[in-house]
């Protein structure tokens, strides 16, 4: 459906998007997550043909975005940042302007404007000024004007940026609604909502790609390093002999407690963590060493966008390290 | 492009836009038809548009300043980029909508002539001549204003600049006139001129090498023709800026003369002024 291959976009000297590569199937509602600055919006500005890339081409439906704007536009849906509205006007003489210069005319016209309208509740505000209206109105304006036309995909660029809780939850029942009949990518950085909604992630940070899964797989694949923490009535020297016989463990460390106990704090790699926690149970039945306390602290996907976004500008820095070897060798 | 058209002519006639730009027209040339026409009772209605056209300096920057500035303040500018249709045709749909706006009272001006001519002698073919140019000659100034109008996001700054530039034009062969016709005074004019549009260059692109040329060669010419023959350079200014002025054109069409070669002149500035807003356009997606 949407082909991006190896993107970037450089202002002046600052690199906003740098080589980004992916693909977009039909039919799925995509999260595009990163922290705010991370190339989210001018990815999405560049793949609805809004800014020009410094290289690299964009593929809708085999549509190059530059080469056939017009056929690929056709196919897109966009609703920027900032929804591009006319305060001045109505919704139906806004919704009726986008829908002619998309090409619809008559009957068909009026018909998708009053569809549209419908999908996205405005209804009853049809005929009052935009400028009028409130900001969650004003959103919804925005993305009835993206569905305008029938096109295979609708990318929203933070759509609920800025409304309030109840307004927040409509426009995500709204998005919901739609992945059901279009292929949706909406950007957001915001995880648990990306969470809630989507069933593909992507994950940019510093104009990269850093992850693209669904939210389950990023879950279990990317950060597995569980977290365990156990409280024991022996010394350091005793549970380091009973861990020593088990796999799987990293990050070790111990904590004396007054009264002969010790707290050890480890990270696991073990596929099911359940699994470990068997394992540890046992060993230290077996070694006749009292095991007081266990929990068990399971990555979340909160850990996983922290993790992949706050080491990315380490191994950049790394790379531009080894760029200036490079350079002087 | 007939979307947009008829978006624009929609949003100029529901807002007030349009009829303050038509009343002031009508104003100004209802005062100049009643001085020249019944108190002079001269029956040429040429030096009614003669007079009128001062009034372009400030209702063109009035109606063009936010053609384009305020579709960028809004963000909507992204709307039109995102839609499936091209730049090109967004400012021909803009433009368009904007004569259409200058013609609804440029029409009713065009009554007056025939209604003067039932109550004595008017010679209708310089007066509907002259109304021709006065309406091309609006034309070009209003492609100059869309032009000026996609430089900012700013739409008293599109008005400022716009006012300044079409005074600078209506007055600009009386101030070359001051000018020292000398050949040095006209080479130091030149040069004035060649760094001033270096400025305009740097600003509008963005590309300084590019305006440091332009700037260098264009000096470097002019200094050139200097050693050369100085007596090329004489009086040069007054007649160049005769030839670029708008508006000394136009008193061509007021002295009884249809002029082609101004008809021409105008049609390529319209062409030129936006080509260029286009290009203005496209720039902001490739910054």
């Amino acid at each position: 459906m949407i082909q991006v291959e190896h993107l970037t976009k450089c202002y002046g000297d600052v690199m906003a998007v740098r080589d980004l590569s992916f693909e977009i199937d039909e039919g799925h509602v995509y999260g595009f997550l990163g922290p705010n600055g991370a190339g989210k919006s001018t990815t999405m500005n560049i793949m609805t043909g809004c800014l020009s890339a410094t290289s690299g081409r964009v593929l809708i439906d085999g549509h190059d975005i530059f080469e056939e704007p017009k056929e690929a536009k056709r196919l897109m849906g966009y609703l920027p940042e900032q929804p591009p509205l006319y305060l001045g006007e109505s919704p139906v003489e806004y919704l009726t302007f986008v829908g002619r210069a998309k090409g619809l005319k008559g009957e068909e016209l009026k018909h998708q404007v009053t569809d549209v309208m419908a999908q996205t509740k405005i209804e009853h505000v049809a005929h009052r000024r935009i400028g009028d209206l409130s900001k969650g109105y004003r959103q919804r304006v925005g993305i009835a004007q993206a569905l305008l036309g029938n096109p295979k995909v609708i990318i929203l660029d933070e759509p609920t940026v800025g409304l309030d809780p109840i307004q927040i939850i409509e426009i995500r029942d709204l998005i919901r609604e739609l992945g059901r009949t279009h292929t949706v990518i909406f950007s957001s950085h915001i995880l648990s909502e990306v969470q809630a909604i989507c069933d593909r992630i992507l994950i940019i940070a510093h104009g990269k790609l850093v992850a693209f899964d669904c939210p389950e797989n990023l879950e279990r694949d990317l950060l597995t390093q569980n977290q365990i923490t156990l409280t024991t009535q022996a010394g350091p020297d005793e549970v380091q002999e009973v861990l020593d016989r088990l796999d799987h463990l990293s990050d070790i460390t111990f904590q004396a407690k007054e009264g002969g106990y010790t707290q050890t704090h480890f990270h696991t790699s073990h596929p099911k963590p359940y699994e470990m926690t068997r394992q540890l149970f046992w060993a230290f039945a077996e070694s006749d060493v009292p095991l007081l306390e266990m929990t068990l602290k399971k990555a979340s996907l909160e850990d996983v966008f922290l993790e992949l976004t706050e080491t990315a500008p380490a191994q950049e820095d790394e790379a531009e390290e080894m760029d200036e070897e490079v350079e002087e060798a | 492009m007939i979307a947009v058209l008829q978006h624009e002519l929609k949003s100029y006639f529901h807002t007030l836009t349009a009829y303050v730009f038509g009343a002031f027209l009508l104003c100004f040339v209802g005062i100049g038809a009643m001085m020249y026409n019944l108190e002079m009772a001269v029956s040429n209605f040429e030096y009614v548009l003669s007079f009128g056209c001062l009034v372009f300096v400030v209702i063109v920057p009035i109606l063009t300043m936010r053609v384009i500035a305020e579709e960028r303040k809004q963000k909507t500018d992204q709307l039109l980029y995102s839609l499936p249709i091209s730049t090109t045709s967004v400012v021909l749909g803009k433009y368009l909508a904007l004569l259409v706006v200058y013609l609804v009272p440029l029409c009713i001006v065009s009554l007056y002539p025939l209604i003067f001519s039932r109550y004595g002698q008017v010679y209708l073919p310089t007066s509907y001549g002259s109304i021709f140019a006065f309406f091309v000659l609006g034309a070009a100034l209003i492609a100059l204003g869309v032009f000026i109008s996609s430089l900012t996001d700013n739409q008293g700054f599109a008005a400022g600049i716009g006012i300044a530039v079409i005074l600078f034009n209506y007055y600009s062969v009386q101030l070359a006139e001051y000018i020292s016709s000398s050949a040095l005074g006209t080479l130091v004019a030149l040069w004035v001129i060649a760094i001033a549009l270096g400025l305009v260059i740097r600003f509008v692109t963005g590309q300084e090498n590019l305006a440091f040329v332009i700037m260098g060669v264009l000096m470097v010419a002019a200094f050139v023709v200097y050693q050369v023959d100085a007596t090329l350079l004489e009086g040069l200014l007054p007649n160049i800026m005769t030839q670029l002025s708008l508006f000394e054109r136009f008193y061509v069409f007021v002295n009884g003369v249809f002029d082609l070669t101004g008809i021409f002149y105008y049609l390529s500035v319209v062409v030129f002024f936006l080509f260029l807003s286009v290009q203005s356009l496209e720039k902001r997606r490739y910054n």
